[in-house]
Parts: structure tokens; C-alpha cells; sequence
């Protein structure tokens, strides 16, 4: 399946003389457990370009490689002075923005991609959301606030620079994962650019769930509440009563 | 150490936690108050999303109410009737509460409701307690001459219909005064994540006029059925009941109490609760300037799907 995707976009994306290069890429593990003591991971994307011709002359190969998390609705909320207090007034929705999103490149995105390639790939921060109008007026500000504070947050990063390229043909780069990330299927995504036009395309996924107990206490949470509930006043009682009579065993 | 937690979904410091729970237990046994009004915010504080805060809490006040029950049970100083005539108020309040707390979160305004009954209660607590430690205080040093505090005149009460006999706590009053503590205090638990002690004790002693033996143990009796009823509709109806934080704070907090009960039988009753009275103050203040000053980021995230 994934092949058949692969070989699909090759074919629909790549206009007919670009393949004289292709991506080969690795990831140094293609699916992170959400465990415990999870406290955010790093993971290593690395791969070669492999070419059937000499190196072209016209221009640089620069690489772009964009990891993408599951995508959500999100609301935006501002705040306003109201009776003296800050509440919040107004609202828009997100239809779409990814949970997280990372774009790491070789150099400034602006000099390796052009607006058209980005519009139709969706690469860039402010492409990768999508907010149709919802009857707020000044949405753009509201979908500048949501990148500036998942930004803040680590979950979108604009990493310029952060790929290192060597003699044309091998990369690699990390890409930090903080701590809060959403479940589901990340998208990983290498380009390789000429002359700001994208002239190969790899795409690739990894897997981020929760494991163990995390995965346990989570779904029980939200399939079987009531359970739950009781669970957990039942633990909540049962550590309060253990952690009373060893303090009373120690001073005894 | 970090750990995840995962209906907070955010990673915090397990011994930060167990510290929080530890330091709050030191002063709820110096006190000999719940906690639960110290213990929220300090979580909204350290970034756990209040919703989950308060939900957690109220499961944290079950487990850290259920070994006082017990022993109040034994020495037979819990009014049951009594008990379950505010039970009923406060399952019928912890429902709405819930509710309200749901319909908000939908709107985006649950923080704000949390964050004003802070202030409010908090302000309103602590400033009482401040002047009356230090009327005590100035009254301990004029000495003798302190009047009598007199009793609340109770007329109004006990022209209200309903009446029933209350026998461990020697009363025959109408129901209406105890349903309607019993519901505040449901609404509260519900919406701060507290178990409501602080204003159900002073109205049993100076409302219903109970004795005041039976006063802390019966409210004991009302507070774990009602914050353990709210946790588990906070469970089914909004998902934001945090196990193991609950067990985080909960070990921490019974370690703590034992500690504060022995710093507090070594320190005076009026120095004791002017302390508490600042500490109270101090936490109240924090969260009305969150409200007052224009905060750095004026927008914020919430999970979409609304429409």
C-alpha cells in the first residue's frame, strides 16, 4: 500500500526528466511509544540522492524535509478587557491544522521553494494550515496566533539550515519531538529542489502511540468512564490508606 | 524524574507533584483544613489544564477523607441524618455543577468560572479569617474582659416547614437550611475541585446550630460521597479525571498531613490561622492579577468541533 502510494505521487508529482534523481531516506525508527516517563524524543531522518546521470549543473540541490502530526480542528480564542477582567470574547475555528509540524531545510525556505510549489505541496507553516472562513473578520490574525503559540510550544518549528547536505548527494537532519504530542500517524516528507522547483519527493510515515500503562489508562478513560471512575477513586483510597500505614509503620 | 500523564496529556516532574502534594498536606495538617483550595490552583500554576486540575482534585479529597471518616465513624461523632440530608443537596448541586462546568468548557469560559469562584471564595475566606485572628489576638492581649460570643438569633430557621428530627445532634429544624448548604456546597466541589469543609463547617456551627462535636465529622461524611459522586461524573462526562496525578499528590499529601499535625499542636490557634489567612490571601491575589493585567498572549487553543 504504501509503495503504491510512493509510486503514485512519483508519478503524478515529478514532471518527466526530474527522475534522473530519487530520494533513498531511513529514519532512525519509524514508531515512538508515548510511555511513562516520555519526556519527548528526537528522531534521526537521513538518506542519499541517487542519480542514474552526472550531477546537473543548473543550480543547487537543496533538500526540505517536513514532519507532520495528525491533523485536528482547533478553536482560537481571544481575549478582551470586559466589566475589567480578561475574558475571552471572540472565537475561530481552525478547520484543519497539524498537531505538529516541523519543516527542516538546507537553507532560507523562501530561497528553496517557490510560492507555487509550496501552495501546491503545502510545505510551509502557513500553507500546512488550513482555515476556511468562519464568519470572524480579521481570521488571519487568529491563525497567526495558533502558529505563534504552537511555535512557542515546540510543536511547530521552522528549522532553516538545520539539514546538513553532503557532496550533493547525502543528508540528514533531527527533528525534536516535544513531550505533548497527539497519537496517530506522522508524515514524513523529503523534497529535493533545483532552482526553487521540487524535482523529487519521498514520503514516509512513523508511528506515534502510547504504550503500556499510559495506553491502558487512556482508553479505559474514555471507553469505559464509569469503570474508570470507580477505578480511580478506588486506587486514590487504597494509596491514601497505604501511604498512611507505612508512614505509621516507619514511626513505629 | 519526568513523568506523562496521560489524561493531562502533558509531562511534569513526579517529584515536583509528590512536593506540591507534600506541601499542601503540611499545611492542611497544620490547619486542619482540606487543601483542595490550595492544591487547585497551585496546579493551574504548573500548567495542568484546570479542567483536569479540578476533577483530579475532587478524587484526591475522597482518598485523603476516607481515613478521617472511619475514625469519626468509630467514635460515633457523625450525625447520619443529618449527613444524608446535606448528601442530598450535594448530589443534586455536584449534578449541576458538572453540567455547568460541561456547557462552559464548550464555550471556552470554564477557566474564567474556575478562576472568579477562586478569587471570590478566596478573597472573601481569607479576609474573614485575617480580621477574626486578629480581633482574637488583640483580645487574648487586652485579656478578661473578652465577651461571651453570642449565639446567631436562628428565628427565621425555625419558621421554615419541613422540620425533622436531627437526635445525635440534638435539633428538630426543617430540612430546607441543610438541603440548600448541602447544594452550595455540591456546586462547589463540582466547580473548584474542593470538598466545601471551609463553608459547610461555619454554616453548621452558626446556621443549623449543630454541636460542635459532631460538626467535622458529619461534614467529613457529606464531603466524601459528594466530591467522589462529582469525580465520577467529571469521569463519564468530561474525561478529566487524572489517575496517577491523583496518586502523585495523594502520597505526597498523607505523608505531609502527619508532618503539619505535629508542627501544628506545637504553634498557637491564632498564629496558626493568620498564617493560613495570608497564605490564602497571597494565592487569591495571584489568580485576580492573572484576570486584571493584560495577559502576554491574548489568544489561546481550545479542541475545535464545536460546530
Amino acid at each position: 500500500m504504501k509503495q503504491l502510494f510512493l509510486i503514485l505521487i512519483l508519478a503524478l508529482i515529478l514532471p518527466a526528466p526530474a527522475l534522473a534523481e530519487q530520494v533513498v531516506a531511513g529514519l532512525s525508527r519509524d514508531e515512538i511509544a508515548i510511555t511513562t516517563n516520555f519526556d519527548g524524543s528526537e528522531i534521526l531522518i537521513f538518506g542519499a540522492v541517487r542519480r542514474e546521470a552526472p550531477i546537473p549543473r543548473s543550480g543547487p540541490l537543496e533538500v526540505i524535509i517536513t514532519v507532520e502530526g495528525p491533523d485536528r480542528p482547533v478553536t482560537v480564542r481571544r481575549k478582551d478587557r470586559r466589566f475589567g477582567i480578561w475574558i475571552n470574547t471572540d472565537a475561530a475555528e481552525v478547520d484543519e491544522a497539524p498537531t505538529f509540524y516541523a519543516v527542516s531545510t538546507t537553507a532560507p525556505l523562501r530561497d528553496v521553494l517557490s510560492d507555487t510549489n509550496d501552495l501546491r505541496h503545502r510545505i510551509s507553516i502557513r500553507r500546512a494550515i488550513r482555515a476556511v472562513g468562519s464568519g470572524v473578520s480579521d481570521q488571519p490574525s487568529f491563525t497567526r496566533a495558533l502558529i505563534r503559540i504552537r511555535e512557542e510550544n515546540g510543536l511547530y518549528q521552522l528549522n532553516e539550515g538545520a539539514v546538513n547536505l553532503r557532496d550533493d548527494t547525502l543528508f540528514d537532519t533531527s527533528v525534536r519531538l516535544p513531550a505533548n504530542l497527539v497519537e496517530g500517524s506522522y508524515r514524513t516528507r523529503i523534497f529535493l529542489t533545483r532552482n526553487r522547483q521540487i524535482i523529487a519527493a519521498y514520503d514516509t510515515v512513523i508511528a506515534v502511540r502510547k504504550v503500556g500503562l499510559e495506553r491502558l489508562i487512556y482508553n479505559l478513560a474514555h471507553e469505559r468512564p464509569l469503570i474508570y471512575g470507580i477505578l480511580s477513586l478506588v486506587i486514590a483510597i487504597a494509596a491514601g490508606w497505604l501511604a498512611s500505614a507505612v508512614f505509621r509503620y516507619i514511626r513505629a | 524524574m519526568q513523568i506523562y500523564l496521560p489524561i493531562a496529556e502533558v509531562s511534569v516532574n513526579a517529584f515536583l507533584l509528590l512536593g506540591l502534594g507534600g506541601l499542601v498536606g503540611v499545611l492542611s495538617g497544620m490547619f486542619g483544613v482540606g487543601g483542595g483550595f490550595l492544591m487547585t490552583p497551585l496546579l493551574f500554576f504548573i500548567g495542568i489544564p484546570p479542567a483536569v486540575a479540578v476533577a483530579t482534585e475532587a478524587n484526591q479529597i475522597v482518598a485523603s477523607s476516607f481515613s478521617g471518616v472511619l475514625a469519626h465513624l468509630k467514635r460515633k461523632t457523625v450525625d447520619l441524618k443529618m449527613g444524608t440530608v446535606l448528601l442530598i443537596g450535594g448530589l443534586v448541586g455536584a449534578a449541576a455543577g458538572v453540567q455547568v462546568f460541561a456547557i462552559l468548557t464548550a464555550l471556552g469560559q470554564v477557566d474564567l468560572l474556575v478562576r472568579l469562584c477562586y478569587v471570590v471564595f478566596l478573597g472573601l475566606i481569607g479576609g474573614l479569617m485575617f480580621i477574626e485572628s486578629l480581633r482574637a489576638i488583640r483580645r487574648a492581649r487586652a485579656a478578661g474582659d473578652a465577651p461571651v460570643p453570642r449565639r446567631k438569633h436562628r428565628g427565621w430557621i425555625h419558621a421554615l416547614p419541613f422540620k425533622m428530627r436531627f437526635r445525635t445532634s440534638g435539633l428538630y429544624i426543617s430540612v430546607i437550611p441543610p438541603l440548600l448548604v448541602g447544594l452550595l456546597v455540591g456546586v462547589l466541589a463540582a466547580i473548584m475541585g474542593v470538598g466545601g469543609g471551609f463553608i459547610m463547617v461555619p454554616a453548621m456551627i452558626y446556621l443549623l446550630g449543630m454541636p460542635t462535636k459532631v460538626v467535622v465529622g458529619t461534614s467529613l461524611f457529606q464531603i466524601i460521597f459528594v466530591t467522589g459522586f462529582a469525580t465520577l461524573l467529571h469521569a463519564t462526562t468530561n474525561y478529566t479525571v487524572d489517575m496517577v496525578l491523583a496518586v502523585l499528590l495523594l502520597v505526597g499529601g498523607v505523608i505531609g498531613a502527619q508532618i503539619g499535625t505535629r508542627i501544628g499542636v506545637k504553634m498557637k490557634a491564632e498564629q496558626l490561622r493568620i498564617l493560613l489567612a495570608i497564605m490564602v490571601l497571597a494565592v487569591c491575589g495571584r489568580l485576580a492579577l492573572d484576570l486584571l493585567l493584560e495577559p502576554a498572549e491574548l489568544y489561546s487553543l481550545g479542541s475545535g468541533g464545536s460546530h
